[in-house]
């Protein structure tokens, strides 16, 4: 026996917690995926990343309704068009910031981060504008509710599942992108020799514009999935964002495999301690758990010894 | 000899003498006379937030370390003071139809029957006072130990205050029965049975606040001025110059980093005297990174123009907010994004470059009466 | 790989033993053995990529040896902090001039002299006669007399150079290592480095990297050559110069 529990309901309580921490896992990775993929290409941290992901999940909402008064037949898969509706809004914003702000910022990473904090108030304005303050819901289409029963107990969330598959194939689809292709082999040789990339013929600038731009999509997704374990609000993103950064340097910055891992160790540990204690100790006591490893190691769990 | 001018070293005589004289004027004769009691009761809480906006001309502007957690020692110096406070204020008689009397009202509420120990050394104003100073100036030597001995900086420094902040506002909202939650501290009357609520009150505190300020700046001044000011910005030019020139860099970060909480923590204390309350609103992620931009708006490389900064974006604050709320997120938006891409060096460095020439031809202007009342003639210019 | 330092020759200035770095598996510097004498002057060269640098930063405390010892007149460095190391004696210039740019050349200086390390002491740091003069005589030495004023950033590439060297000069280190000192100078301003480094090396231990041969000739007793992080010949510049195995490297590929 564990407190009031027999080993059986502890064991399947531990297991529907952590199929509960899927979606928290799948927002994560999405969000971490971006910040990671901007951060190591260019040492911007982009504090504005949450209001991308919150500019997603509107998008994601405006798609639902629009789909429910106009277009009804499509709804059970509305949800496809709204994350790639959600992906096109956030890349094509981020898109137009590199442009407009952050290109001019590279040498002064910390000011990027002031800049970029801006940008953030700017846009939560703009959305508390147009959607009003109040938080919004997305309604599902009928066959991502209700959950799969695995034992007598233990019950799996279909949303969770759906948004998880997703999160892996979108996680495949950047390592490919990143480890496979042309354009990554420009990324990552932009990262470690800019000069020089630019010397050999690679547009630098359109690299780092495209990379951004791909950030902020990935969060705009990111957007959508969030849709399912929160309403969104002009507010939301924020919540998010230190959650986020902390899952990128626990990972350690530019290792893909280490930003996924983190993001799994910090959203199962935040959901299955959410269930034995109160929300806000559950989170004090993550945060306060990676913030202490971070001191002790502040490269991250994954990272390279490198000559400096 | 061309060696003479640098053999002087910098002091804070000259430039810096007159802008204390200036600004000590402004805070201490023509705000008092010119405001009324509640306008400047609200000064003296813009006031407070210069502590912090000296504390991170030091610190970021000089040293180059990003805090976006300042206001954890803004908020655990408000909160040390207002635990005094609340304990005053919480009396077995003042605190009579409570089911537990003598003890804060938040925690009678929350079913917290005993005071919690580490609250007892706050019912003397000696240990409360001591603590203001020493808590949160032993929380950053924690942080900044932990982080600057392995070499954590830039990026990855501003974002572990700005969780750490996270953490502790999450943690006092949390634990409401012996915090008093998301409402903070409220209900702070006295001050060793001296009412802080009078107007009488309201203006000594703001004096006393005011000297606090100018000894603070003082002590800004004088770590500038001294080589611990070059180092600052050595370190953040060339760190590893500095480390191979014998400096244990790490110590020095430490400092600073001290320093700046100890000021934030005295402009917290501060706070919760003139306003009468602290919350958590004071701590997290939002004010702390606010409490950056009235460093960024007054420049962050001049001590005097952070204390500015403070006081203008605070009125500006409340004046917007006050008539048009939805606008001011886009101000605040629209001075983030232009300090930083288009005047990096806040108001004074507008000053410095536009203002400053100026000044020659305006004495000169000014002066031609004087020059005819002299005796001997000014040659021709 | 482990000695002891009481079977350790102690009359050596600098002696590296068995020196090993491993960065991800790859061996920057491997298994490295050589010997500084009092007042030699000791060149490295080697192709790029030979681990010269590194071989500096592991001296100079910036990257730590994965094995190996490292003494310095018998203190073992290898586990000391570099400010600890710096007030050990040694001192170091890096390859891109690595001055303060928003400070005067008079501050760049004074910050190097020997008082006034600690937080306090920099506090209580004051600008004294003794300051002053010594800032001064370096400054001549570095032909900056004239520039004591003068905002670092302003500075020529090669004149940044001479500073450096200068807030070497005035830590007093018993031994100098100068990271390529002559690396994108002008004709004129090489010649001058000459001259200062030759006045240098008359009161200092010297280890110089460096790729033009001409002026290795001109100041080294004695050369190392580094390929691939050992040693691959030592000995005087004539006798490096005819090693089969240095031909071979630097003209084989």
């Amino acid at each position: 026996m564990i407190g009031d529990y027999t080993y059986d309901q502890f064991f399947s309580i531990l297991a529907m917690q952590g199929f509960a921490g899927l979606v928290l896992f799948s927002v994560f990775v999405l969000m971490a995926l971006g910040l990671a993929i901007i951060f190591g290409q260019m040492g911007v941290i982009n504090m504005a990343h949450g209001e991308f992901m919150i500019l997603g999940a509107y998008v994601t909402w405006g798609t639902g309704l629009f789909v429910t008064n106009f277009a009804p037949a499509l709804f059970p898969i509305y949800f496809f068009v709204a994350m790639a509706l959600a992906f096109c809004a956030s890349f094509t914003l981020g898109v137009f910031v590199e442009w407009a702000m952050i290109r001019h910022l590279y040498k002064r990473p910390l000011d990027t981060l002031l800049a970029t904090w801006g940008l953030s108030l700017i846009l939560q304005q703009t959305y508390r504008s147009v959607f009003g303050a109040r938080e919004v819901g997305v309604t599902l289409p009928d066959w991502m509710m209700g959950s799969l029963p695995l034992t007598d107990i233990i019950e799996v969330p279909i949303n969770g599942l759906f948004v998880m598959a997703l999160t892996t194939l979108i996680a495949i689809a950047v390592a490919l992108l990143m480890y496979k292709s042309r354009w990554g082999k420009q990324v990552r040789a932009v990262t470690q020799n800019r000069i020089m990339a630019g010397a050999v013929g690679i547009n630098t600038k359109m690299v780092d514009r495209m990379t951004f731009g791909l950030g902020c999509g990935i969060a705009g997704v990111a957007g959508s999935a969030f849709t399912m374990i929160g309403s969104t609000g002009p507010t939301a993103g924020q919540l998010y964002i230190v959650d986020t950064f902390l899952v990128v340097v626990f990972g350690g910055a530019g290792s893909l495999i280490g930003t996924i891992a983190s993001a799994f160790a910090i959203s199962q540990a935040q959901s299955t301690m959410e269930f034995f204690l109160s929300g806000s100790m559950a989170k004090v006591l993550t945060l306060l758990t990676v913030v202490g490893i971070l001191m002790l190691r502040p490269q991250g769990l994954f990272t390279l010894k490198i000559r400096r | 000899m061309s060696s003479t001018t640098s053999a002087a070293p910098r002091t804070f005589f000259g430039k810096d003498a007159i802008a204390f004289i200036v600004l000590a004027a402004l805070i201490l004769v023509v705000f008092p006379v010119a405001l009324d009691i509640f306008r400047l009761n609200l000064v003296g809480k813009y006031l407070t937030y210069a502590f912090v906006a000296v504390g991170l001309v030091l610190c970021w502007g000089f040293g180059g370390i990003l805090s976006l957690g300042q206001g954890i020692f803004f908020g655990l110096g408000g909160y040390c003071m207002a635990m005094f406070l609340k304990l005053e204020a919480s009396s077995p008689e003042n605190t009579a139809i409570q089911s537990t009397p003598g003890i804060p009202d938040f925690m009678d509420w929350n079913q917290v029957t005993e005071l919690p120990w580490w609250w007892v050394p706050f019912n003397s104003f000696p240990l409360a006072l001591i603590a203001i100073l020493l808590v949160p100036t032993a929380f950053a030597y924690v942080i900044g130990a932990a982080m600057f001995k392995r070499r954590v900086g830039g990026v990855y420094f501003a974002i572990i205050t700005q969780a750490v902040a996270a953490i502790l506002t999450i943690l006092i909202v949390g634990q409401q029965g012996y915090t008093g939650g998301i409402n903070g501290m409220t209900d702070l009357r006295t001050l060793l049975g001296w009412d802080i609520r009078t107007d009488s009150a309201k203006l000594i505190l703001y004096f006393v606040n005011a000297v606090l300020l100018l000894g603070v700046i003082l002590i800004a001044l004088f770590v500038k001025s001294s080589k611990f000011g070059r180092l600052l910005i050595a370190m953040r030019d060339k760190e590893d110059r500095v480390r191979f020139s014998g400096y244990d860099v790490a110590n020095f970060k430490i400092f600073v980093f001290c320093l700046a909480a100890a000021f934030s923590a005295i402009g917290g204390a501060m706070f919760a005297l003139q306003v009468g309350f602290m919350s958590p609103s004071f701590v997290g992620i939002v004010p702390s990174i606010e409490m950056v931009i009235f460093c960024a708006v007054g420049g962050r490389l001049s001590i005097f123009g952070a204390v500015y900064g403070a006081l203008l974006v605070n009125y500006a604050k409340t004046t917007f907010s006050e008539s048009f709320p939805e606008l001011w997120l886009f101000a605040m938006g629209g001075l983030f994004i232009a300090v930083v891409m288009a005047f990096p060096n806040g108001l004074a460095g507008i000053w410095k470059s536009h203002v400053e020439p100026l000044l020659p031809r305006l004495m000169k202007r000014l002066r031609p009466p004087a020059i005819v009342s002299a005796p001997t003639k000014a040659p021709a210019e | 790989m482990t000695f002891d330092t009481e079977t350790a020759p102690k009359d050596f200035l600098l002696a590296v033993e068995g020196l090993t770095v491993s960065f991800d598996g790859f061996k920057a510097v491997n298994d490295l053995s050589f010997y500084v004498d009092e007042n030699e002057i000791r060149v490295i060269i080697g192709p790029n990529g030979a681990g010269k640098t590194t071989v500096l930063d592991l001296i100079c405390g910036r990257t730590r040896a994965t094995s190996g010892s490292i003494r310095f007149r018998g203190k073992e460095l290898t586990t000391m902090k570099e400010h600890q190391i710096v007030h050990a004696g040694v001192g170091r210039k890096f390859q891109n001039p690595s001055i303060y740019e928003d400070l005067t050349v008079f501050e760049n200086l004074e910050l190097s002299f020997p008082r006034g390390k600690t937080v306090w002491g920099s506090l209580a740091f004051r600008r004294d006669r003794e300051v002053i003069d010594r800032v001064e005589e370096i400054a001549e030495m570095i032909f900056l007399k004239d520039h004591l004023d003068t905002e670092a950033a302003i500075l020529s590439h090669g004149q940044k150079q001479w500073l450096e060297i200068g807030m070497l000069l005035i830590q007093k280190p018993d031994l100098l290592m100068l990271d390529e000192p002559v690396a994108g100078m002008s004709v004129a301003e090489r010649v001058k480095t000459a001259e200062l480094l030759n006045t240098i090396i008359k009161q200092h231990s010297v280890i110089v990297i460096e790729h033009d041969m001409k002026f290795v000739e001109d100041i080294a007793h004695r050369v190392t050559v580094l390929h691939q992080g050992k040693v691959l010949s030592e000995g005087s510049m004539d006798h490096v110069q005819h090693d089969p195995k240095v031909v071979e490297v630097y003209l084989g590929h």
